[in-house]
């Protein structure tokens, strides 16, 4: 109901009042709060990486090997990169590549389960028999074979996380479409003559909203640490920096240098952490009757 | 309808079940080799310039690359049902042969993590579940969300730092100390060191799924009647959760250990390419580095099969074991 509400006048006062029991029960959950926060902080190094570390992130900086927090805040690389310069623009790589695959992989999966579970009969069974091939295939090799096919490049990465993204997004929304179809409000929308697409867009997907919303925001964790695998392989764009790319590059040298691959570490494991707090702080403010599930 | 007969049905069924999914593998292993740059000859070959020219027209006329895609496709899918992936030029060798060679050691290690994730995680879930609430359930709660979100090439690339390089317990890398020519016992020694880094790494974050899943089965199970009835005979409470509550709740991990076990396969390129775990994984690693495009294609392809063959097997097996689930 809240989603619906929010669509049909975002600016006014029913988006309000959608938004504050949201926030308050999100803000119950402590650990989503601190998720948010340390989110928050991530995306405003990234933004400002510019500011932080001006000028390339590939630029030798210093002597090779420097250790952390000397002169170089978490040390040089074996070719004196600055590890620092490296994660705070590697943090706009990840969290871009993350957002922009998950968003293509939510529309698709969206739409093929809207279709399957709107539509249902044999286009369903074709549908699902897609998604069920999809998701048999390994992804990640699936990932690395499109990327490596492609030639490594910012758009191959994000199109290579997106298509094996999606299956469970398609899933996930043909399930609710086809609960939401059985409503008597959607028979009524049908029976008034209702064109197919007013009632999937207007009637049925504001309210299936919510759980595609939680998926997707678990979605980004999993996308950013497949771009850093990816990366981490030696499948990163060559002309922009990521923490992937950085761990790759210092593995050689782990005996000497143990920072290069440390620091950009922890870097994903605190924003893929952050990501999933916030996910379930979501799942427990949208869905407040599963909170004990 | 006898229930063996039932169950040949069942097995016949599936079997032709995986028939369809296998086909599309193939399909989508021949589209993307319609995206590769140059003609599907040039991939085949390793990039132009490692073949000779005859052996290019010789591929050129095996595929039939001046005939209808159609027509392609079909030639395609006869090699790769006649399991001819063609032949890597920076190994010299057929691609099938390659493959072959590296599916054991992946094997051993998607085996020894997954028995790692299955035994570690039901008991840490157990451990969670009957200590709700408590520190120890928030520990493992919390290991498992940090689980969850660490890469597994660095976790390993961690593990070598602190156990291999400053403790020297095990080997950094390889599946064994080729130089020292060990044999019997001595040799499974080894491998067995050489393993328990890779495997550990491989079964983490499987491990704290299966913690999770296992700790909300258990609170599941133990809401249910069987365990009131337990409790009213005059079971003691570690009887009851022993006897009863986990063995009713194990049944989705296995359900989901069974159905996650192909997905192995894509962790253990990572992980083998870290550790430098002589299988397919890191065949896989290697053959990007060569740009060698038609032995990544065979792995793909095989991997895929592999998963398809091994979740045939899981449900199989599973149907079998548990006379409750319906073979449909």
């Amino acid at each position: 109901m809240t989603a619906e509400q929010a669509t049909a006048s975002p600016a006014g006062s029913a988006w309000r009042d959608a938004w504050r029991p949201f926030w308050r029960r999100f803000r119950r959950n402590r650990a989503a709060v601190a998720g948010l926060i340390i989110l928050a902080a991530i995306a405003l190094i990234a933004a400002g990486a510019d500011v932080l570390r001006p000028g390339d992130p590939f630029r030798l900086a210093g002597q090779p090997f420097a250790p952390p927090f000397g002169a170089f805040l978490f040390g040089t690389d074996s070719l004196g990169r600055d590890v620092a310069a490296g994660m705070v623009h590697g943090a706009r790589t990840s969290l871009l590549i993350g957002l922009v695959a998950t968003v293509a992989a939510v529309l698709l999966g969206t739409l093929i389960g809207g279709v399957a579970g709107y539509y249902g009969g044999w286009l369903d069974d074709l549908l699902m028999r897609v998604t069920e091939i999809f998701q048999t295939i390994p992804f990640f090799i699936f990932a690395i074979l499109l990327v490596a096919i492609l030639k490594p490049s910012i758009g191959s990465i994000v199109f290579a996380i997106a298509i094996v993204s999606w299956p469970g997004v398609a899933r996930l929304v043909r399930g609710e479409f086809l609960s939401l179809r059985g409503r008597e409000y959607v028979q009524a929308s049908i029976v008034m003559g209702m064109p197919d697409a007013r009632v999937i867009f207007l009637q049925i997907l504001p309210n299936a909203l919510s759980p595609i919303i939680v998926t997707g925001s678990l979605m980004i964790a999993t996308a950013i640490l497949t771009e850093s695998a990816l990366a981490f392989l030696g499948l990163s764009d060559p002309n922009v920096m990521s923490w992937g790319f950085q761990i790759g590059s210092g593995r050689t040298h782990l005996r000497t240098a143990w920072w290069v691959c440390t620091f950009p570490g922890l870097a994903i494991v605190l924003t893929a952490l952050a990501i999933n707090l916030v996910g379930e702080g979501l799942n427990d403010a949208l869905n407040p009757r599963l909170r004990d599930r | 309808m006898s229930l063996a007969a039932q169950r040949t049905r069942y097995v016949l069924r599936r079997l032709l079940q995986a028939v369809p999914i296998l086909l599309a593998i193939v399909v989508i292993n021949f589209l993307l080799l319609q995206l590769a740059e140059g003609d599907a000859a040039d991939v085949l070959a390793g990039e132009a310039g490692s073949a000779t020219p005859e052996y290019m027209a010789a591929l050129r006329a095996k595929f039939g690359l001046d005939q209808p895609l159609a027509l392609q496709l079909l030639a395609y899918a006869k090699n790769a049902a006649l399991l001819d992936l063609g032949y890597s030029f920076r190994h010299d060798t057929a691609v099938a042969t390659l493959i072959a060679g590296r599916l054991g050691p992946t094997l051993l290690l998607m085996l020894s993590a997954m028995a790692i994730a299955l035994v570690v995680g039901t008991l840490l879930g157990v451990l969670a579940a009957t200590g709700l609430n408590t520190w120890r359930d928030n520990v493992i709660t919390v290991l498992a969300l940090v689980a969850y979100a660490t890469p597994l090439f660095w976790i390993g690339l961690m593990l070598i730092v602190v156990f291999s390089i400053n403790a020297g317990w095990f080997p950094v890398s390889g599946m064994e100390n080729v130089a020292a020519f060990h044999s019997g016992w001595d040799r499974v020694v080894d491998v067995a060191r050489h393993l328990v880094l890779p495997a550990i790494t491989l079964s983490l974050f499987y491990l704290a799924l299966y913690a999770r899943l296992m700790r909300a089965s258990m609170l599941e199970q133990s809401g249910m009647d069987y365990v009131t009835t337990a409790r009213a005979k005059g079971l003691t409470e570690t009887r009851i959760t022993a006897r009863h509550v986990v063995r009713n709740a194990l049944l989705p991990v296995v359900t989901m250990a069974g159905v996650q076990m192909g997905n192995l396969v894509g962790g253990s390129v990572v992980v083998e390419s870290v550790f430098g775990w002589p299988g397919l994984g890191l065949l896989a690693f290697e053959s990007l580095f060569a740009r060698d495009l038609n032995l990544l294609m065979g792995i793909f392809l095989l991997s895929a099969c592999l998963v398809v063959v091994v979740n045939l097997v899981v449900d199989i097996v599973y149907a079998l074991l548990d006379p409750r689930i319906e073979l449909r």
